[in-house]
């Protein structure tokens, strides 16, 4: 459905991502790991087009999305840190958004009231917890039913009731056939809710299989500790190759 | 488009600077027709106030109000909406708020002390300085992601206009009056828009001679109405091209 092909992307003289070849399929849900400042968002930003990519292209459903847009419309999109204009009341947000993302079908509110956001739409977004704006931002990415959903930390800040409630509502989706690409650093969580694992690290994409397949080789039942594993033999690799 | 256009209207119009900016134009407007009932002169002293402070206004507000709405950019930019709509639709809505607070600011009062044919030209230079401005604020915007150096920038363009290039242009008079300027003057004085405007009011007001040597050489050369003509025409392309260069650079700009 998506493929990101041979993408490249420079900052100055900082590579953030360098060659990443991907393809990506509906009804899996792919977890995108590395460590802080390894590409991760800047991937994920290509693909909405907030960042232009310095070489490649990324082709969805047959299309390549540069200097496109309308295909924005089949994602849903949860930033890591969702910012909002200050002087917006969350219902406002709310309607602004369904007025100017008309959609055919009906809205999908069930995080709205899973989250109870309706009981504070008077409230202003300046005035918001880093943990509200979180349930704000993950209400609006699933909002319009989209059929692939990008999700940047979607668990980080949010407290266990309201990360128990997104994450139902995650695998929820991915059983109704969505496409779901998640960031995370909490593995736990991305146990229960990806299927493969895409291990990124200075900008490239080291490793792309299913958890399942990465549980295989490298003999661990955890998650945690099957990505440490395959962490410590990549460096072994590298310290052999230098 | 319209709905996107709406809502930064509406946030633009809850900003109180603009009411502010407004009541400024209208107090000192009043003040000038107070102060003296012959209204060209009225409309000369406007003049000068409109060719420091519309700019200058302009020029602030829009940086400000540009990285201000940084946030409601990006989550824009993340729906099915086209960059060049957003970036339009800012544009157009700054410069709709700001060029209705300049038109009620002096059209209002000029109308209740009896309007002059050269009020309709002095509304018509502040609203295209306005744009003019406009545009090179939005250059400046996108051309940093620093708020504080894209004000530097901003501002830069303002004192240069407004306070430098006219010095500039003595100097080189100045330097060169030995040789036939006429026509070299002429084509600096294009790259000015601040001049520009100051030239179609003064054109328009039939004082041109007040402006010197420059002045009276425009006139003779265009004679009035190819003048305003040629200068207005200029002007416009100094809204369309920082616009222009503005956009391009903006749909390619990482957010």
């Amino acid at each position: 459905m998506i493929s990101f092909n041979n993408i490249c992307k420079k900052f100055g003289k900082l590579t953030a991502l360098d060659q990443v070849n991907l393809e990506v399929k509906p009804s899996r849900s792919y977890a995108l790991i590395g460590p802080n400042g390894s590409g991760k968002t800047t991937l994920i930003k290509c693909l909405l087009g907030l960042v232009v990519p310095t070489s490649g292209e990324i082709i969805f459903d047959g299309k390549s999305i540069s200097n496109e847009w309308k295909y924005r419309e089949k994602i849903g999109y949860m930033p890591q840190i969702g910012r909002y204009p200050d002087n917006i009341s969350i219902g406002q947000l709310i309607d602004m958004m369904k007025n100017i993302r008309p959609s055919g079908e009906k809205t999908d509110d069930e995080l709205i009231d899973a989250f109870r956001l309706y009981k504070m739409y008077d409230k202003k977004m300046h005035s918001l917890s880093g943990g509200t704006r979180q349930k704000v931002s993950a209400a609006l990415a699933f909002l319009f039913n989209p059929p692939v959903l990008v999700l940047d930390e979607p668990t980080a800040g949010l407290d266990p009731v309201s990360a128990e409630i997104l994450k139902e509502k995650i695998h929820g989706e991915k059983v109704k056939g969505k496409l779901i690409l998640i960031t995370s650093h909490i593995l736990n969580d991305l146990d229960e809710l990806a299927t493969d694992i895409l291990y990124i690290f200075e900008g490239k994409l080291q490793y792309n299989n299913t958890i399942d397949a990465l549980k295989e080789e490298t003999n661990e039942k955890r998650l945690g500790k099957a990505i440490a594993t395959l962490i410590r033999q990549k460096e072994l690799l590298d310290s052999i190759a230098d | 488009m319209t709905q996107v256009i709406k809502y930064i209207f509406y946030d633009l119009l809850r900003t109180r600077f603009i009411l502010l900016y407004t009541l400024f134009l209208m107090i000192s407007t009043f003040a000038m027709f107070q102060i003296d009932s012959d209204s060209a002169k009225v409309v000369l002293s406007l003049l000068n106030v409109v060719l420091m402070v519309v700019p200058l206004i302009s020029v602030v507000f829009t940086t400000i109000h540009f990285f201000n709405s940084y946030e409601f950019i990006e989550l824009m930019l993340a729906q099915p909406i086209n960059r060049k709509v957003i970036f339009f639709g800012e544009y157009l809505s700054v410069s709709i708020a700001l060029c209705m607070a300049y038109v009620t600011g002096v059209g209002f009062p000029a109308l209740l002390f009896g309007a002059d044919p050269s009020i309709i030209t002095l509304l018509l230079t502040g609203v295209i300085l306005t744009l003019v401005f406009v545009s090179l604020a939005f250059l400046s915007s996108v051309l940093t992601r620093d708020k504080a150096k894209a004000i530097g920038i901003a501002l830069l363009f303002w004192f240069y206009f407004s306070l430098l290039y006219d010095g500039l242009l003595l100097w080189v008079i100045y330097s060169f009056n030995d040789y036939p300027l006429e026509k070299v003057t002429l084509v600096l004085i294009a790259f000015n828009p601040v001049d520009l405007a100051r030239i179609v009011m003064l054109l328009q007001l039939d004082i041109s001679a007040l402006m010197g040597y420059t002045g009276a050489f425009y006139k003779e050369f265009f004679g009035n109405n190819t003048g305003i003509a040629f200068s207005l025409s200029i002007l416009i392309v100094w809204v369309a091209l920082p616009f222009r260069i503005a956009a391009s650079i903006f749909s390619r700009k990482d957010l």
